[in-house]
């Protein structure tokens, strides 16, 4: 190591560099400023502001510090006086065509282009002539423009190449008529396109949501964790006067690095939707009246005691969204086992319960998320991973950059911003074969797997991926939210466990939510207490509880109609329960017409708590921002219900306590998925007529991403429509525009019909979390369309 | 010596007379005394009074919500709520000044780059309700609408020193 250090000088410094190093990531670990635009440590060098010139002896003029690397013995001064003059000069050419707005300027007093000209810059300007002026683009419902402010560091552009993996951003012209911008009008619809805000040195790329509404300084910054991934990225939240203004990345190397998903950064606008419930309501002979907070508690808690006493603790059931925190889900489960029942479930989108009890302590990825970056092969089962978890697809696609081979197995043609090796898209029902003939291919043998194994067909797809994952160095299959919410989900968990063992690779699974695995370790599940304590009798699952329909539900979050699997049959049995307590933010028409309480819960950022996320990591939080109205922290109310049931063990004066309680339990405890899930049943899936793929759009996924304004109107959300490809549109006698009647176990929507080549065959695309498909049964399951 | 020095002046009283000396003097010279309400004193057009916020001569309100003045406030008085106007521009939804937190230091208007909020050479108000000396946003437009030639007038004089 020592030979690849160099000795160099900055500023009479003695400092050491790694070989290869530019001046700036020198200066920069020593602390030493150099001003720069276009240099971002994450982003290519381009070398294209010259604002980081500085002098190197013996060289003749000024070098960039960014683009110029360490040499043994080399001498720089930051702050001599050519290195000053020509810092001060670049600045003044900057400044040339910058429009010096700053008064209106969303990027005032954060601006790195002031901070620069305050620091390095001179004090007047000597041009006189008129500056350019650039129209400004559309380029989406995220990101503002003002182009004329653009000084071309290309900062943003190098992201959409490098990091976003799409060329969006382009700069057309030269010298003063260049230009960034779209190349063709449209808008930038990347799922990590909000990073360009923060990246925009200048004043050119800002948010539009959070456009003219408050100024940096008038903003406390603190940090949090995003809810609505399993990668649990780090926040900044801006708040003002108790108001979450905006949401930036907070960096943190191992997990989301410096970049964060739109859905994380936009989704704050939820949480002043317009239908956010602010004070507690109750149902009395079928009116709603606002109430106190002990009257309504007090209302729950009776109604609850009467459904145990009249139909028994066997007909109490708790919904709870997978993006509560720990210490809600927590506390929930200890008030339905409190009560004498087990049916708690936070599985909401999960159809096949059968591998439950052989599950591992909770489903992860298997590995570290920086560690999805060395892997060289891939095999995705059921994953939309890059609208999914954007930013474990932006591991994947640096893996995939390096050579890495990434494969997929799904029922809908992904869109991957990096090239895949292979891409196995077959009707949900075949996707069970599919994966017993890679296994078959790779050799699996023993016991009763053969006779299974038996009947798969390997074709020589399945042998390419079967060689590639074995001859890789590090492999992983990855299962994602479509194969969980797969009827025959434990089949494919079973499968792709069985090719991990044969091809040596490690299994991992995305989780639902944010909080999907601290759910399994709080113990929200029908099988297992807090800590995968397991449980002599097992309480219904949610699909179980959504079926059977129950007498009495308690519902944390949720909204079931558009987050459970089977949307019509949730509806039906909460329609048909006796009393339902909703612990939830909003206020729906749907919720007033079901519930007969309705708690206002505060929201992620309003609450303090933990999330666990995909890699195992507890993510503890502070609440940042003043809840709704009257809103309380879910964990409050769930002890104070506790407390009029007289339940024990509800005694916490913070949520510490709950967690702290809890990770004493878990221990040093590690979940292993290659322990787990064998077995499958059966491999080819029963098919008549057409099956319905629904999956769930990146931006539907939770009750506050649907309520983002600014996210609802990209391209990314949609509402549901009628997705089939041009063979059985002809066979069913459709085209694109046709009006269509979809049934589904009683439920009938009429949805617009659109072409997608997308789409297998045999199969239509139906979406699920979105308003139009409510009413309709299960994601993934026979449907029924007739022309309307 | 001293002693018969002082007894004189004490029983002449002559300290008392020192001291009406300047009295009597005053008493004769030119009278500063203003009668107010009846006469007013002079102002300079640099007076620092009662606020305003201005407007182009075509109607349009200066302020563009940069928020400078609210930062610069020493008594953080002003208090100011922007949005996206219809028309795309940058604009206040609230703009606050607390005239009895205010210290009329006059910052406000020195960091103001539009010449928008301004202080008016008025000094006669007064509040008789809670709330009466609350400025908002309205009543500051107003008052600009009403003396807009005088602060004009005044801001013109003092131009060459800005």
């Amino acid at each position: 190591m020592s030979e690849d250090l160099l000795n160099i000088e900055i500023n009479g410094q003695p400092l050491q560099a790694r070989r290869g190093a530019m001046i700036i990531e020198a200066a920069d670990a020593a602390g030493i400023q150099i001003p720069r635009f276009c240099y971002h440590k994450k982003l290519s060098v381009a070398a294209n502001c010259r604002m980081c010139l500085v002098e190197v002896e013996k060289a003749p003029k000024p070098l960039p510090a960014c683009a110029t690397p360490v040499a043994d013995g080399m001498k720089v001064r930051t702050r001599s006086a050519l290195a000053r003059d020509g810092q001060r000069s670049v600045m003044e050419f900057l400044l040339i065509n910058h429009p010096l707005d700053c008064p209106i300027c969303d990027q005032g007093g954060e601006c790195e282009l002031q901070d620069v000209a305050m620091g390095f810059g001179g004090d007047i300007s000597r041009f006189q002539e008129r500056k350019r002026v650039v129209k400004d683009k559309d380029i989406g419902p995220l990101i503002a423009t003002d182009m004329t402010r653009c000084i071309h560091c290309t900062r943003c552009v190098r992201f959409g190449e490098e990091i976003a993996g799409v060329r969006e951003l382009g700069a057309t012209g030269r010298g003063e008529d260049m230009e960034i911008g779209t190349f063709v009008e449209k808008s930038v619809d990347s799922e990590l396109s909000g990073n360009v805000i923060d990246l925009c040195p200048v004043g050119a790329l800002t948010s539009k949501p959070f456009r003219y509404s408050a100024r940096s300084w008038e903003m406390v910054q603190r940090s949090t964790i995003a809810a609505h991934d399993a990668v649990g990225s780090n926040l900044h939240v801006h708040v003002r006067r108790n108001r979450v203004m905006r949401v930036v990345p907070r960096e943190n190397e191992d997990v989301n690095e410096t970049w964060i998903s739109d859905r994380d950064r936009f989704s704050y606008e939820g949480l002043y939707s317009e239908d956010r419930l602010s004070a507690p309501a109750i149902k009395r002979g079928g009116s709603w009246a606002d109430v106190d907070w002990d009257v309504a508690l007090d209302f729950a808690a009776n109604g609850i005691r009467r459904v145990v006493a009249e139909r028994g603790a066997q007909q109490l059931g708790a919904l709870a969204s997978p993006n509560s925190t720990l210490e809600e889900l927590c506390l929930l489960q200890k008030l339905l086992r409190g009560m004498g029942s087990s049916n708690v479930d936070h599985r909401l989108r999960q159809a096949d319960f059968s591998d439950q009890d052989v599950a591992p302590l909770f489903p992860w990825l298997g590995q570290s998320i920086a560690d999805l970056e060395l892997l060289d092969a891939v095999l995705l089962v059921g994953a939309d991973v890059r609208k999914e978890q954007p930013l474990i697809n932006n591991r994947l696609r640096k893996a995939a950059l390096r050579g890495a081979g990434i494969m997929v197995v799904n029922a809908l043609e992904p869109n991957f911003n990096y090239p895949t090796e292979a891409a196995m898209i077959v009707p949900p029902g075949d996707m069970p074969g599919v994966l017993a003939g890679i296994a078959k291919a790779l050799g699996v043998r023993g016991g009763k797997r053969d006779k299974l194994l038996e009947s798969a067909q390997v074709e020589p797809a399945h042998e390419a991926i079967a060689e590639r994952l074995k001859n890789a160095g590090r492999a992983s299959v990855l299962v994602g939210a479509f194969a969980t919410s797969h009827p025959q989900a434990a089949d494919l968990r079973a499968l792709a466990g069985l090719i991990c063992e044969a091809a040596d690779a490690a299994l991992g699974y995305l989780p639902a939510g944010a909080n999907g695995a601290g759910a399994w370790l709080a113990g929200a599940l029908p099988h297992r207490g807090p800590a995968g304590q397991m449980l002599a009798d097992a309480g219904a699952d949610a699909q179980a509880m959504m079926h059977d329909g129950l007498a009495g539900y308690v519902l944390l979050g949720v909204e079931p109609e558009l987050d459970c699997w089977d949307s019509a049959a949730a509806s039906n049995s909460l329609r048909e329960a006796d009393f339902v307590v909703a612990l939830t933010a909003y206020r729906t028409s749907e919720m007033d017409e079901y519930a007969d309480v309705l708690l206002p819960v505060s929201l992620f950022a309003e609450t303090s708590g933990t999330f666990v996320n995909a890699e195992g990591r507890w993510q503890s939080f502070e609440a940042v921002a003043a809840p709704v109205g009257d809103a309380r922290p879910g964990w409050r109310v769930l002890r104070v219900l506790g407390n009029l049931l007289d339940l024990e063990g509800f005694v916490y004066t913070d949520s510490q306590q709950i967690r702290d309680e809890l990770k004493d339990k878990v221990g040093e405890a590690r979940a292993d998925n290659n322990a787990a899930w064998r077995e499958p049943s059966r491999l080819d899936g029963k098919r008549s007529g057409l099956t319905r793929i629904g999956d769930v759009p990146v931006y539907a996924v939770d009750p506050v991403v649907r309520r983002g304004k600014a996210l609802q109107g990209t391209r990314d959300a949609c509402d549901a429509r009628l997705g089939l490809n041009a063979t059985v549109a002809a066979k069913l006698g459709l085209q694109q525009g046709d009006r269509a009647r979809v049934t589904q176990e009683g439920g009938e929507v009429v949805l617009e019909v659109e072409l997608d080549t997308r789409v297998p065959d045999d199969c239509v695309h139906v979406r699920a979390g979105v308003p139009g498909s409510v009413g309709l049964g299960p994601c993934i399951g026979e449907i029924k369309i007739s022309k309307a | 010596m001293s002693g018969i020095r002082y007894f004189f002046k004490s029983f002449m009283l002559w300290e008392l007379l020192t001291g009406l000396r300047l009295t009597g003097r005053y008493l004769f010279r030119k009278k500063f005394t203003v009668q107010y309400p009846e006469e007013k004193a002079p102002q300079s057009p640099r007076f620092r009074g009662l606020h305003a916020l201005r407007r182009y001569p075509n109607g349009e309100e200066r302020c563009i919500a940069c928020k400078l003045c609210e930062a610069v406030c020493p008594a953080l008085a002003i208090t100011i709520d922007s949005h996206r106007r219809e028309d795309g521009t940058r604009r206040t939804t609230r703009y606050d000044i607390d005239l009895t937190k205010c210290i009329f230091c006059g910052f406000c208007e020195e960091s103001c780059p539009v010449d928008s909020i301004v202080e008016t050479r008025i000094y006669e108000y007064h509040g008789e309700k809670r709330g009466d000396l609350l400025m908002t946003k309205e009543k500051l437009l107003e008052i600009g609408d009403k003396v807009e030639a005088q602060i004009a007038a005044d801001r013109a004089q003092d131009a060459f020193y800005r």
